[in-house]
């Protein structure tokens, strides 16, 4: 369902030519659990950001469920995004000032689901991660590991056909990373397509297709 | 996207910051309620000179013989103009609608004598009108009795000057002043009043005007004072009566009407101008109130960078987030308007309190005005920062610290 053919992306830093990644080609299938690897720098932050329609590449084609997408208008972008990705973050990105259930909303209210509905769903999303009883919890109230799980149920509750994870486990101590790990995986096994970059090897080797990204790269194992 | 989530989704965002929230709203109330304020100041001040105009008589219309012309040639038609005689004010009052009382006056020079107190003063005839056109007041006794206009009795009205001087403040009703030759029995003192329209009301006597006419040896009336139900009713009530004047004298017009219009439009439009200053200075009240709103708007995007990159990613478009920042600028200045609304119209109503006869009374248009400015300056000075948060990348938003 992804297939990117030779994306390059390239930066200005002063007047200075960054290429972030160079002709790389990627393709990942429907329902595959998929890891990027590589250290800092490297460039997989900038794939992953491609890969979920946050940043265009400067050239190469980006197939996505069959439509061309690489470059695509802000607008279409943003519903790109709206209805087949899902993201989760390393530091969550909850809004603080929103419960639980509230941050899960949130892409549902701008997308103009009725109210009825989007508390449905949103229960749904977060019994989904085992939060029911912490719904009405701010940010602050839980503990990170609880908050990547609200993270994991706002990103899914759109109903995408990707998970993004851009290192999920990087703020959490290894026990709730665990758990959020397993939590995502148990998603992929239900169907979901799961992209997760990490530099941590440990996660990324318990995906079944690996690649590891030196300098804008792919050195395929 | 619905606007109830919308106002939601953006107040919640302004309850968080209580402190500033409070303080840009109190700014835009400052703006609004003195916008509010000294429009009712500047519109009250109008109200209460024209008010004080009208007192004094500025719903008068004065009718005189002869034709004044400034330009043209003065037409011989007629040779002398027709006289105004008490028959025409008659039939006047009896033709023309909103002619709300009516007086003729004849005025002249006299010697009116008291025991062996002389004065030689103005001795004015007129009806029993009069008191109601000219708003007199009577300090004791009574004003000239109505009756029929060409049967006056010899009876007569005073100033308090009048009294002072030849009756060394005793009471003189009932007393008997010698005017001319004739003998008049006093019935009435008025209270005192100064100038007016030309005359000193405190020293001079009233006399029917048919025995002022008789005195004095005249034939026609030297002014006749219409007074008007309105103000707004002067223009014409002054055609009409041109018109019926024109018609009785063969069709030539030969008297001139005359109106305090003039004073009191220059009046009206000086105050309209004080206002117009006035709320000029307010609107720069507004103005910073305005630039107050857009700082915090400013430090609220710059906070919420990373929620505003966590929107774009999960498809939040950038025009939502232009609405959202501008609708959380507007529910600012909005509420910064109703409380300026609130303040502004509970000062007017202390001030009527302690100022009953000031017309202090917020306009409808500036209450209308000044909820749509308090709306708009949100709106415009929230444009700014909306923009700010709508065009940022997504991408740098995510990654900011």
């Amino acid at each position: 369902m992804i297939q990117l053919r030779a994306i390059s992306r390239d930066y200005e830093v002063g007047n200075r030519p960054v290429h972030a990644l160079s002709h790389l080609d990627l393709s990942i299938a429907r329902g595959e659990y998929f890891s990027i690897m590589g250290p800092s720098g490297s460039g997989k932050s900038t794939l992953l950001n491609i890969i979920g329609c946050l940043d265009r590449p400067t050239a190469g084609s980006y197939m996505l469920d069959g439509r061309e997408v690489a470059h695509l208008g802000e607008n279409d972008l943003t519903l790109v995004r709206r209805h087949k990705i899902g993201f989760i973050f390393q530091s969550f990105h909850l809004v603080p000032r929103l419960t639980a259930a509230g941050n899960v909303e949130l892409p549902m209210v701008f997308a103009g689901i009725e109210k009825g509905e989007r508390s449905d769903r949103a229960d749904r999303a977060l019994e989904a991660v085992g939060l029911s009883q912490r719904a009405d919890h701010r940010p602050e109230q839980l503990s990170g590991g609880e908050r990547q799980r609200v993270a994991v149920a706002r990103a899914i509750v759109m109903g995408p056909s990707i998970l993004l994870a851009d290192e999920p486990t990087g703020n959490l101590d290894s026990e709730s990373g665990g758990e959020i790990v397993r939590l995502i995986e148990k998603m992929n096994s239900d169907g979901l397509t799961l992209l997760v970059v990490t530099h941590d090897p440990a996660i990324g080797s318990r995906a079944g297709s690996q690649i590891r990204l030196a300098d804008g790269y792919t050195s395929n194992k | 996207m619905f606007i109830s989530d919308l106002i939601l989704f953006s107040a919640g965002a302004i309850r968080k910051h209580r402190l500033r929230t409070v303080l840009s709203i109190l700014g835009v109330a400052i703006g609004v309620a003195s916008v509010i304020l000294l429009t009712s100041l500047g519109e009250g001040a109008r109200q209460y000179v024209i008010e004080e105009f009208a007192a004094l008589g500025t719903n008068i219309l004065i009718i005189l013989p002869g034709k004044i012309e400034t330009t043209g040639m003065a037409p011989f038609i007629g040779g002398t103009p027709h006289e105004i005689t008490i028959e025409d004010i008659q039939v006047l009052r009896r033709q023309i609608p909103g002619v709300r009382n009516i007086a003729p006056i004849v005025p002249g020079m006299a010697t009116v004598r008291f025991g062996e107190k002389s004065r030689d003063i103005t001795v004015a005839g007129t009806t029993s009108e009069m008191q109601g056109v000219r708003k007199l007041h009577i300090n004791i006794g009574r004003f000239l009795p109505p009756g029929e206009l060409d049967r006056g009795q010899h009876v007569c009205v005073i100033g308090p000057k009048v009294q002072a001087e030849l009756f060394a403040g005793t009471n003189p009703l009932g007393e008997i002043l010698r005017i001319g030759d004739e003998r008049f029995r006093v019935i009435g003192v008025m209270a005192p009043r100064g100038m007016s329209l030309g005359m000193d009301l405190d020293d001079v006597v009233f006399v029917p005007v048919i025995r002022a006419m008789k005195m004095f040896n005249r034939e026609g009336l030297f002014r006749v004072l219409i007074g008007t139900y309105s103000y707004q009713d002067i223009s014409r009530l002054r055609a009409a009566v041109l018109a019926f004047m024109k018609q009785r004298h063969d069709g030539v017009e030969d008297v001139t009407a005359l109106t305090q219009d003039s004073v009191i439009s220059t009046f009206g439009r000086i105050l309209t101008i004080l206002t117009a200053v006035l709320v000029g200075i307010a609107a720069i009240s507004l103005s910073v109130a305005g630039i107050g709103i857009m700082n915090v708007m400013l430090v609220s995007v710059s906070e919420r960078t990373r929620e505003i990159g966590l929107l774009k990613a999960v498809g939040v478009s950038s025009s939502q987030i232009l609405g959202a920042f501008l609708v959380e600028a507007a529910v600012l200045s909005t509420s910064g308007g109703a409380v300026g609304l609130a303040v502004a119209f509970s000062l007017t109503r202390v001030m009527r309190v302690l100022y009953p006869s000031f017309p202090i009374e917020p306009p409808v248009w500036a209450v209308l005005s000044a909820i749509l400015v308090s709306i708009s300056v949100g709106m415009i000075f929230g444009a700014l920062p909306a923009r700010r948060a709508s065009r940022l990348d997504p991408v740098a938003a995510l990654a900011k610290r």
